[in-house]
């Protein structure tokens, strides 16, 4: 494989990972538990949504042929996919979707700040861009994991079980493969597999002072790398991609 | 989860340095922490703001409008408070 596809298929996983959590972040959107809730989370969404639109429009400018970044968001389909399975899982309640967050926004402020570093000026720019929105989503989902962690019995009880429930999706985000692990080498991707002891140490001693217990690694699931995915993706795309599907090429 | 639950606060933004914080809205939140961060996102996404203060709406005092005579009425006849009253020497140019 040239650099320059592997390039091209890092920067794609890149926005996969951004416009996925960006969607479901999304649906929140005039649901959240109150007004101004509504209007934060929002805000999130649309930082990863603006995320996704650099990396596929750079994406776009290393495929040529005229590709945009509407090709990659809108007409692929979920075997092309490439996002964390984490990413895709249905929002849950608000625990849920705060627990995955925080799980992310931890892992996010760790990769950025290493890819700020890679040799690719756009990715290292675009990093730069990106982990100062990753630090205020930090501050935010471990407020809530704190707030619901340590609330009420049955926010507490919630917060735990949603933890339990995303504990083995955690484990693919240190997981690497021939494509990252060569461009790792390369000084272009970070390597993931480094980030897991800091990452695990700041997350255990948070949950910890949320009152959860830190699950075991007895279980794991992973896939989303070689576009073997949960079966919520496609009903999530179907959603995502309606307006190109439905009425190609269609403008606003 | 209703508001009604949720405590209100007050939000002032200073647009640029040097100028006052000024009073834009309220909002509903658990605490000052998280006030905080609503204003944040909900007064500031459009770059208002260099500095953010919330206050309780609770810890706000104010004059009521049945006080308007003893409190601002007095003012009326006394227009020597106002520079504009006194004639200015011609040595004074530019007050």
């Amino acid at each position: 494989m040239s650099n320059k596809q592997q390039l091209l298929d890092y920067t794609v996983r890149l926005g996969d990972d951004a416009l996925i959590i960006g969607h479901r972040l999304s649906e929140w959107c005039r649901n959240a538990p109150f007004l101004e809730e509504d209007l934060a989370v929002g805000n999130v969404a649309l930082d990863f949504i603006g995320r996704a639109r650099m990396l596929y429009t750079y994406a776009a400018t290393l495929k040529g042929d005229g590709a945009t970044e509407d090709d990659f968001a809108y007409l692929r389909d979920c075997r092309d996919f490439r996002n964390f399975l984490i990413l895709e899982l249905p929002r849950g309640d608000y625990a849920f979707s705060m627990m995955r967050q925080y799980l992310v926004d931890a892992f996010n402020v760790e990769f950025l700040a290493q890819l700020c570093q890679s040799k690719d000026k756009q990715l290292a720019a675009i990093a730069a861009k990106a982990i100062k929105e990753s630090v205020y989503h930090l501050r935010r989902s471990k407020d809530w994991v704190l707030r619901l962690g340590d609330g009420t019995e049955e926010s507490h009880q919630r917060t735990q079980k949603a933890l339990d429930d995303l504990w083995g999706f955690t484990h693919e985000l240190f997981e690497m493969d021939e494509l990252e692990t060569a461009l790792a080498s390369a000084g272009i991707a970070v390597d993931r597999s480094q980030l897991k002891d800091a990452w695990k140490a700041n997350v255990s001693a948070l949950l910890t002072e949320a009152t959860l217990n830190v699950p075991e690694d007895d279980w794991t699931v992973t896939g989303g790398r070689e576009g073997m995915h949960t079966e919520h993706l496609g009903h999530l795309l179907s959603e995502l991609q309606f307006m190109q599907r439905a009425y190609p090429g269609l403008e606003w | 989860m209703a508001t009604d639950s949720l405590d209100l606060f007050e939000v002032f933004i200073r647009s640029k340095r040097g100028l006052d914080h000024k009073h834009v809205g309220s909002l509903h939140a658990d605490d000052h922490e998280q006030a905080l961060e609503y204003a944040r996102d909900v007064y500031t996404r459009r770059s208002e703001g260099v500095s953010i203060w919330v206050v309780k709406s609770s810890d706000i005092v104010s004059s009521q409008e049945e006080d308007s005579e003893s409190f601002y009425d007095p003012m009326d006849d006394k227009p020597y408070r106002h520079a504009t009253h006194y004639q200015l020497p011609d040595e004074v140019n530019n007050m």
